[in-house]
């Protein structure tokens, strides 16, 4: 190895990899470069999610392109011994198909090679940290394009040529709103960032900020000159303080390079950009309540028209756009919009993200060309169901969104096309879900998430979704009566079109499509007691089979509640009005003895063993 | 006044002053946020003195800021314990078993989320999502994050405490 050809280690510091403490790697890996004195040779290098976090922690090292899994503390000495050293990679440390084959590179992959990178192009790749390297890889050009050689109303036309849609969930033409903000009366005009992220499951937002903060920066100022505004809000959420420090660092290195500030790039345009924290409100990312919060008041919507950009923050006009949407237009900026529209489908051009999660085997950060299917998300990308279980419902859309079933893997994904099905694009959560996931559970798990974010402003969405969430409880709890599945139904008409802002119209979505696609779920529960997936606390118990016990004690030393209850030698047994159903036992009981069982409660064999002392 | 977390560099102390008397209470509105989550930032909480003290500084009165205060969930207005345990309920630790999480923390430490335990060493909330999804079920231990739960994984994490500040309680007793 020559010296110009510097390995470069890459570090992911994503919030996957940092859970699984990659941060303490790479302090590690600098100890024993420093200690080797490999310096000059290795340059260890910090970067945001790099994708596959479901092998978390990861390290890439280029220019190779080697990919290691799952990297341990006590991998970090051979790592350094046998690849920097030696010149010998570790080869366990590659990612292993679920064939049993190692993939040595990430190119090759499936997660990546069935992906189509545009606006993730830099995560993973690139030093968050470092202006230096957005700039090498041809950040900022889209900006110094639009300053130096075009109109604001070029870029305005540019925008809307390429047909970017925004991605915030509704898919509102971007050029169209920027053309609205531009020709609205008035000097003072406001640009926002909406980096709230509020989908509880999802994390592109977070992650495109953490890996690659001066691409959403770059598009925001970019707006801005657009629409003719001198100042700028990014407001981020609070519950990612990795992502406010990565804001932080790049505002500041962007400040000094004059990429906002005044007279920027030696232009007329000069830019103020303000970073404001949210405060934990799901209800602000909606535009008009985002902009009451910054303001310094409760975060309530309000209703529309005046649409934002007549009136928004402080009545001014303002244009208000998600951080994915923001990334697209530096990149259509800079490669044009034609380049744009070459992608993705005729309606909805680009590129989709999606956070996928859930019970699918390759969890991650994933982009894909718009009309690309749910099955070449979940399948190919995503490499199917965990454990070879059954795939039963993937949902998108966070709680605005819907269930969609197995007969809907070939939807092709795009902002209408899902909406027909009575899901929505969303921002970009996609949960996988199976045969142990309880559907009456997750609809009530988002209408409980809704209910509680409620602002209680508006009638039909403070009060209709309490009263759906006592149904849907009753009908968990296994005392669901029948015409409760048709009661819902009702109320979900009337929350749809009685609330004002899309908190409220959106929230029934998954009650509608869990009842569309899984009424016989509903029925289950109501008419038989009894919970498919075996979720439902109320409707399992769980039981210890005497024949298969070994009195080993590991329920006993678990159980939270003192419920697990024998002695050494004893056969022990669960006393069932001590439980309360966190299946602790049931997950540590040894497999070979496998004596632990769930079992529906309201069964033959519960009422056999199960009271049983 | 300074907008925000990053200094504006366009005003000078002289215009700032200026442009806060041309708009003030405007503009002190929106710095109530921001201030809430310093105080929080400092004390753990938001304690009642506080809020009169910031109501002065305002011009804004301590109802008003209550009124915001409690409209966001991340102002909390009791102590946190010494230990601040937050469970991710968001969908994918929803789906990957963080309710039982949960309760089982909640049966173990004796208190509801929201609550501190009496010898104020723990307390327990919920938080919606923190970005670790793809890791579910997640749970914040004093900000750091832990994920792939299990019931065993928990039970360890919180043994672990228990005796690290075993320890620590009684190097000072010595
Ligand atoms: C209840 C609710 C929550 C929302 N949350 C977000 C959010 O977290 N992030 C976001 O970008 N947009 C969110 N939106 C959409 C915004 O109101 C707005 O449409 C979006 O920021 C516009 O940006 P875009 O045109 O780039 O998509 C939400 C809307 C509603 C009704
Ligand atoms: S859902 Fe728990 S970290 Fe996102």
């Amino acid at each position: 190895m020559t010296e110009s050809e510097k390995i470069e280690v890459l570090v992911c510091l994503g919030t996957g990899c940092e859970s699984a403490k990659s941060d303490l790697l790479y302090d590690k890996l600098a100890e024993q470069v420093k200690k080797k004195k490999l310096g000059d040779k290795v340059e260890i290098t910090r970067i945001g999610c790099h994708g596959l976090c479901q092998q978390a922690p990861v390290i890439a090292i280029e220019p190779e392109g080697l990919f290691y899994c799952q990297v341990g503390d006590d991998d970090i000495a051979e790592i350094v011994t046998s690849h920097f050293i030696k010149g010998e990679p570790v080869e366990r440390l590659y990612y292993e198909s679920p064939e049993g084959e190692r993939i040595p590179h990430y190119k090759d992959i499936p997660f990546y090679s069935k992906q189509h990178r545009v606006v993730l192009k830099n995560s993973g790749h690139i030093d968050p940290g470092s202006i230096d390297d957005y700039l090498a890889v041809g950040g900022y050009k889209g900006l110094e394009r639009a300053l130096k050689e075009m109109s604001p109303e070029e870029v305005v036309d540019e925008v809307l040529n390429s047909g970017l849609r925004g991605r915030g969930g509704a898919g509102f033409p971007a050029g169209l709103k920027w053309k609205l903000g531009r020709n609205a009366p008035g000097h003072k005009k406001y640009a926002i960032c909406n980096a709230d992220e509020g989908d509880p499951g999802a994390f592109m937002d977070g992650s495109i900020l953490v890996a690659d903060p001066h691409s959403v920066l770059e598009g925001l100022s970019i707006c801005a000159y657009a629409i003719g505004a001198d100042e700028a809000y990014v407001y981020v959420r609070h519950e990612y303080p990795a992502a406010v420090a990565s804001l932080k660092k790049a505002l500041k290195d962007s400040y000094e390079r004059e990429f906002w500030g005044e007279s920027i790039l030696g232009s007329k345009f000069s830019l103020q950009i303000h970073l404001m924290e949210g405060a934990g409100a799901f209800v602000c990312g909606e535009e008009t309540a985002l902009m009451a919060s910054i303001e310094g008041r409760r975060g309530m919507p309000r209703p529309r028209p005046p649409f934002p950009t007549e009136s928004g923050l402080w009545g001014k006009p303002t244009v208000i756009n998600n951080v994915k949407s923001l990334a697209n237009a530096s990149v259509i900026l800079r490669e044009g919009w034609e380049w744009f529209k070459s992608i993705g489908t005729e309606g909805s051009p680009g590129t989709a993200i999606f956070s996928l999660t859930g019970k699918v085997r390759n969890t991650g950060l994933v982009e894909v060309p718009m009309g690309a299917t749910l099955r070449n998300i979940i399948f190919d990308v995503g490499g199917g169901v965990k454990e070879d279980r059954t795939f039963k419902a993937v949902q998108t859309g966070g709680p605005a969104g819907g269930c969609l079933p197995a007969e809907k893997l070939d939807l092709p994904v795009d902002f209408d096309s899902l909406r027909e099905a009575g899901a929505i694009m969303g921002s970009g959560g996609m949960i996988v879900m199976d045969e142990t996931t309880c559907m009456v559970d997750v609809a009530r798990y988002f209408l409980s998430f809704t209910q509680q974010e409620s602002c209680g402003k508006c009638t039909p969405c403070r009060m209709g979704t309490l009263q759906m969430l006592r149904i849907l409880d009753k009908i968990r709890e296994g005392r669901g009566e029948d015409g409760d599945i048709e009661k819902l139904l009702e109320l979900c008409d009337t929350v749809v079109n009685g609330s004002l802002c899309g908190l409220g119209q959106n929230a029934p979505n998954p009650v509608l499509t869990t009842i569309e696609y899984f009424r016989d779920e509903y029925e289950a529960h109501v008419k038989d007691n009894t919970c498919p997936a075996m979720v439902c606390k109320e409707l399992v118990k769980f039981v210890i089979d005497p024949e298969k016990c070994t009195a080993c004690g590991a329920c006993k030393r678990i159980c939270p509640t003192g419920a697990a209850q024998g002695k050494k030698d004893v056969i022990h047994h669960i006393q069932q009005d001590l439980c309360i159903k966190c299946g602790a036992c049931y997950e540590v009981c040894p497999p070979k003895a496998d004596a632990v069982m769930k079992i529906p409660a309201h069964s033959e064999l519960a009422r056999e063993i199960g009271g049983a002392k | 006044m300074s907008l925000g977390l990053i200094p504006n560099p366009f005003m000078t102390s002289e215009s700032r002053r200026e442009s806060m008397a041309e708009q003030s209470a405007v503009e002190l509105q929106h710095e109530v946020i921001p201030r809430l989550q310093e105080i929080q930032e400092k004390f753990g909480y938001i304690p009642q003195e506080a809020v009169e003290w910031l109501s002065s500084q305002l011009k804004v009165s301590s109802q008003e800021i209550y009124g915001v205060a409690t409209f966001y969930n991340h102002f909390r207005f009791n102590p946190p314990g010494k230990h601040e345990i937050r469970v991710c309920l968001g969908t994918a630790c929803h789906v990957g078993g963080g309710e039982k999480i949960l309760d089982t923390l909640s049966e173990r430490l004796g208190i509801q989320p929201g609550e501190t335990t009496a010898d104020e060493r723990y307390s327990l909330e919920r938080v919606a999502c923190v970005g670790a999804c793809a890791l579910a079920p997640a749970v914040l231990l004093d900000d750091e994050v832990h994920g792939r739960m299990t019931q065993r994984s928990l039970k360890r994490l919180l043994d672990k405490v228990d005796r690290a500040d075993k320890k620590a309680a009684k190097g000072s007793d010595e």
